[in-house]
């Protein structure tokens, strides 16, 4: 359990990280996500220590960070994956951790296993690793003292395709064996089909959280019908808030087995029938994107002038 | 409505209190972390080639009335003051250079822990490399003044080698001092060979001209105060001129240092 409470860390007057309140709990995945430089990392960094809170606190398992009286073996961390010593090799680094644990060595080796590094990978140097392979030295790095909680940043950086979906088993398997864990990423995509519960944030505060089923119907429902005409008045006669779609569909702000009721009182046959999807919390998010973003993402005309205009004002 | 929300079932989290990190583990961990990279490696090697080549010059070029344990003991002193304090500047600065830091202070999330244990382990290696060193010169003399055919002479007696070792220790102990001032490899590298290189030639110059100057030199320049432990027991005043240099030069530094190292963001 990872408990944090208006979390607050300022640089001067920029405030990277702004009254930051979540809780990770057991047994569930939670995803931290957020553009770059919106505060994920500072906020993992306050969370360990290795950066002081300007105000707020952060405990794991109800306890300060620095008052675990050996924090690997009960949390554990990947804050950056390339942050080592180059000229050490993969199975050095994780010796240096299971000595520090005081766990016994043969963790080393079975941990090696576990993140797929072979015999000949744990011997080469860091500097010599791909970003994929550092990730997974990392993972072993978090995972060998059998910590309860896992902390992570952005661990599927630099995976293919194979590793994303490994980590993805790696972290479910965790959390159903009741641990908690905590991913941040900027990808909306990875971390929805991982996270049981989201964490959204934008400069440095939290514009969203909830579990991912909740923040998914608030999104609404997409409807299809050949008869959507019908379907849109019966809508507006049970006094649900619809708006239309593209090609015939209708975005509808109501959870699909209202939607289905409704079709099926005013007798209207359905084509297609779902969630929305995650649309309005991908919309969100790319709001919060699009200020930090320097490729414009679709600009559509109206916007593209106003910043014009706001450009030449300024 | 319904919410579709499938709440697994609570886990109830393990109660298992773990012991503390013991301060001799982490010491060996340090220590370990000191000459289990590539640099560090041959940091370590370049302590016995070095005493090795150090000695064979001697054998090699000087004379045979000057082959005695000093002599063996003053060459293989020089490569040992700077190979020490590389060592102990990189046990340091590397946890910021390389960036590994963000894994040791995680794990051991007590900075003042971490430094004390690397001080610990740099001085432990100074005074085992230290006796090494003299241990090859001891051989050294006896092989080189064999071959010679010259009387082996023992002229440095053991406090006097203590002199010499304490000095290589306070030596190393201001590479560790510019580590943890300036958290920087490359910065505290340079910085230790201005310390010891071009401060004492500046100090020396100005010596010479300016007689206040050389009156209070002895308390204000530490290469100075350090030099005296070389040449046999130094007096009170020397004493106690070596106390006040090293508070200026390296207590009261090391102190600020620690202070900036406690509250700095590890990034």
């Amino acid at each position: 359990m990872i408990t944090l409470d208006a979390l607050t860390r300022k640089y001067g007057s920029f405030t990277a990280v702004d009254g930051v309140t979540f809780t990770a709990r057991p047994g569930r995945v939670t995803g931290f996500l957020g553009p770059n430089g919106a505060g994920k990392s500072t906020t993992l960094r306050v969370l360990v220590g290795l950066t002081a809170p300007t105000s707020g606190s952060a405990t794991v398992l109800g306890r300060r960070y620095a008052e675990l009286p050996n924090p690997g073996r009960e949390v554990g961390v990947l804050l950056d994956a390339s942050a080592q010593h180059a000229g050490r090799t993969g199975r050095e680094i994780l010796t240096v951790a299971q000595r520090t644990m005081g766990l016994p060595s043969s963790r080393v080796e079975e941990m090696l296993h576990r993140v797929g590094l072979t015999d000949a990978e744990a011997g080469r140097r860091v500097r010599n690793y791909s970003l994929g392979m550092r990730q997974r030295l990392g993972i072993a790095t978090a995972l060998i003292g059998d910590p309860q909680v896992l902390a992570l940043d952005e661990p599927a950086n630099g995976l293919d395709p194979a590793g994303i979906r490994w980590m993805r088993d790696l972290l479910r398997d965790f959390a159903d064996a009741g641990g908690t864990v905590l991913l941040s990423s900027h990808l909306l995509h990875e971390i929805e089909v991982i996270a049981d519960d989201l964490v959204v944030i934008g400069h440095g505060r939290i514009v969203a959280q909830g579990t991912k089923s909740d923040l998914l119907q608030a999104a609404g429902t997409l409807v299809r019908s050949a008869a959507h005409h019908e379907l849109a008045r019966a809508l507006g006669g049970a006094g649900i808030a619809w708006s239309p779609g593209s090609a015939g569909a209708l975005h509808v702000e109501a959870a699909p087995t209202v939607v289905g009721e409704v079709a099926l009182a005013a007798g209207v046959a359905l084509s297609e029938l779902r969630h929305a999807d995650g649309a309005g919390l991908e919309e969100m998010f790319l709001e919060l994107t699009a200020e930090t973003q320097r490729d414009e993402t679709q600009p559509d005309e109206t916007q593209s002038d106003e910043s014009r205009r706001e450009g030449a004002a300024a | 409505m319904s919410a579709v929300t499938v709440d697994r079932p609570a886990v109830p989290a393990r109660s298992t209190t773990h012991a503390p990190i013991p301060m001799g583990r982490i010491i060996g961990v340090e220590l370990r972390k000191m000459f289990d990279t590539r640099s560090g490696f041959w940091m370590l090697a370049s302590i016995g080639i070095a005493s090795l080549l150090a000695t064979a010059a001697v054998i090699a070029f000087a004379p045979d009335r000057e082959q005695t344990y000093a002599t063996f003991a003053t060459a293989i002193g020089f490569p040992m003051a700077v190979i020490l304090p590389m060592i102990a500047v990189l046990s340091v600065t590397s946890e910021w250079s390389q960036r590994s830091g963000l894994t040791t202070f995680t794990l051991v999330p007590h900075r003042g822990r971490i430094v004390l244990a690397k001080g610990i382990g740099a001085v432990a290696v100074g005074v085992v490399s230290m006796l090494l060193a003299m241990g090859i010169g001891a051989i050294g003399n006896i092989v080189g003044t064999a071959i010679s055919g010259v009387d082996t002479v023992w002229n440095t007696s053991v406090p006097d080698l203590g002199y010499i070792v304490l000095a290589n220790v306070l030596g190393l102990l201001v590479g560790f001092m510019l580590g943890v001032l300036l958290r920087s490899s490359a910065g505290a590298i340079v910085a230790y060979f201005v310390f010891s290189f071009v401060l004492p030639t500046i100090s020396g110059l100005l010596a010479t001209g300016q007689q206040w100057y050389a009156d209070l030199r002895p308390w204000v320049d530490f290469n100075y105060a350090q030099s005296t432990l070389f040449n046999g027991p130094p007096t009170g005043e020397q004493w106690a001129n070596l106390g006040v240099a090293s508070a200026i030069w390296l207590v009261a530094p090391l102190l600020v240092g620690l202070w900036l190292l406690m509250r700095s963001e590890v990034k």
